[in-house]
């Protein structure tokens, strides 16, 4: 993003104290530069730029077809960009630049400091494991091994995304689409990660479940000063979650903003007609 | 000249809206709009439905864009335009400097009354036990029935929504405060006690600029009016 703004004229300030806000001393949690990924020269994303903080979400909403999802995977590294650059700042080693970084290092981040939310919870789970191994699997991936601390943390995740601890045992096929979307939070929230992507994470459920689940997200996002980047096609997913948005169409970033002026005051004629086709309820 | 106690300074401000799938009809709203206001003051936006009040506070707030001119705030010793600043300037604006009242109660879903009001509060750095007890003061004051600070707003009527969305605005004790004719869904009792709030609130400092078509409300609180004209110049400067 640009260059923190000077208040223009430069009145000088008669009393009070000095406001240099704090968050602006930390790096961005990601900061993407000019990025370009394409499948086959044609479609994909194209010269997006934007920062994240932690404790922000950014949404992204768009047509099918339109990048969203490509740009998710070309900033995870899963599908390297083809120009353009992503920095992320590492726990373990700060500021790193992604495009530099071995396979071993990008599995390992992948693993410990981001989270992965996909809209089918069968792609985002192992269907044939207990919910708990589920939720244990990445600890046992930083190196955790013992069993009754494994044990406890998953009881722990389970019930923090309001399920019955009964539950530790049941594989993830008897559990309801909701039930699925919070077990893939919780398998993904036990290492702590400081970055999580969600690809249309509300998409597959019931109206009366994605309001619950965006509450969970919502207070998880607070809580633990995370950065997520939401892949939507839903505004109204937007309006409850993001501070901003960017909105994608035809790969290119066609309107960027605080989510409310999107909402409320639409500039771009295709952001114009998302938010106009949004049904009254 | 005496210490300035200028917080908003308004100078050229204009804004139309573009409607893109309407053949790209243009709506002028504001234009050339020029004003200030200082802290203590309660200044009343004041002209004929459609002038562009409500408009001219959510481009304050930064919730709609300005077409053109500045809008510039006081955020502690630093002075910000809002017209230029980037989101995350804006965001931080919100939380530390500049509250809004709108006429309903955005719900979120599943969030206890008491926790929506002292959530500004919280954003702002406060424990979370000292921001409930501001807004279970603020609730108490407003006459929200201590049974309901527990529950969600959702099944609230109008009324009641209305007063937590109130106490949510002032809870945070900010600077500037934006109010779009918060007493609209409020019987007579209720309205005395929020104008009530808003003169004290101002009487304590704040800068607070509001729209408010009921008149006895307006009597009560406005310390300043200007007349929100569309498409009219600013006269003398």
């Amino acid at each position: 993003m640009s260059a923190p703004a000077r208040p223009p004229g430069g009145r000088a300030p008669s009393h009070g104290e000095d406001v240099a806000p704090a968050q602006d001393i930390e790096p961005p949690v990601l900061a993407v530069a000019g990025l370009t990924c394409t499948w086959d020269g044609v479609h994909g994303c194209r010269d997006i730029d934007f920062d994240l903080h932690a404790g922000e979400v950014l949404c992204v909403v768009g047509e099918s077809g339109s990048g969203k999802s490509t740009l998710l995977q070309a900033l995870s590294w899963q599908h390297p960009p083809q120009s353009g650059t992503v920095h992320y700042a590492s726990r373990e080693d700060g500021v790193v630049d992604l495009a530099a970084l071995p396979q071993v290092r990008l599995r390992r981040l992948a693993r410990t400091e981001w989270g992965f939310m996909r809209q089918n919870p069968r792609d985002g789970l192992r269907m044939q494991i207990s919910a708990g191994a589920n939720i244990a699997e990445r600890l046992m991936a930083v190196g955790q091994r013992h069993y009754g601390e494994l044990r406890r943390s998953a009881a722990h995740w389970l019930q923090r995304m309001e399920m019955d601890a009964a539950r530790l045992d049941d594989t993830p096929a008897s559990f309801s689409g909701g039930m699925q979307q919070r077990l893939q939070i919780a398998r993904n929230l036990v290492t702590h990660p400081r970055l999580v992507f969600m690809d249309e994470p509300t998409a597959s459920l019931d109206v009366s479940v994605q309001a619950r689940l965006l509450d969970l997200m919502r207070g998880l996002v607070d809580d633990l000063g995370l950065a997520a980047i939401v892949v939507t096609h839903d505004l109204a997913v937007a309006r409850l979650l993001a501070q901003r948005t960017l909105v994608m169409r035809g790969g290119r970033v066609v309107e960027a903003g605080l989510t409310d002026q999107i909402l409320d005051d639409p500039q771009h004629p295709y952001t114009q007609l998302l938010v106009s086709s949004i049904l009254q309820g | 000249m005496t210490v300035d106690t200028t917080m908003i300074e308004v100078r050229g401000l204009g804004k139309r809206f573009v409607l893109h799938n309407q053949g790209g009809a243009t709506l002028p709203v504001l234009h050339a709009v020029s004003f200030e206001a200082a802290r203590g003051e309660c200044l009343v936006l004041d002209g004929a439905s459609g002038a562009g009040k409500s408009t001219l506070l959510r481009c304050l707030y930064g919730n709609y864009l300005a077409s053109e001119g500045s809008i510039r705030i006081r955020d502690g010793g630093q002075w910000m335009d809002v017209v230029q600043a980037d989101a995350r300037r804006i965001q931080r604006l919100r939380r530390e400097v500049i509250g809004y009242v709108s006429q309903f109660l955005r719900a979120v879903p599943r969030v206890p009354a008491l926790d929506v009001v002292a959530e500004p509060l919280r954003r702002r750095g406060l424990a979370p036990s000292r921001a409930r007890e501001r807004a279970a003061g603020l609730l108490a004051r407003l006459n929200v029935p201590e049974r309901l600070w527990r529950l969600p707003p959702a099944t609230f009527s109008g009324g009641e929504q209305q007063r937590v969305n109130i106490a949510r605005g002032f809870a945070a004790g900010h600077d500037i405060l934006l109010l779009d004719e918060p007493t609209a869904s409020l019987d007579a009792g209720n309205r005395d006690v929020v104008a009530r709030l808003i003169r004290e609130t101002a009487a304590a400092g704040c800068c607070i600029v509001g729209v408010f078509h009921d008149e006895i409300v307006r009597a009560a609180v406005a310390t300043r009016m200007i007349d929100v004209a569309p498409l009219v110049p600013e006269q003398g400067a």
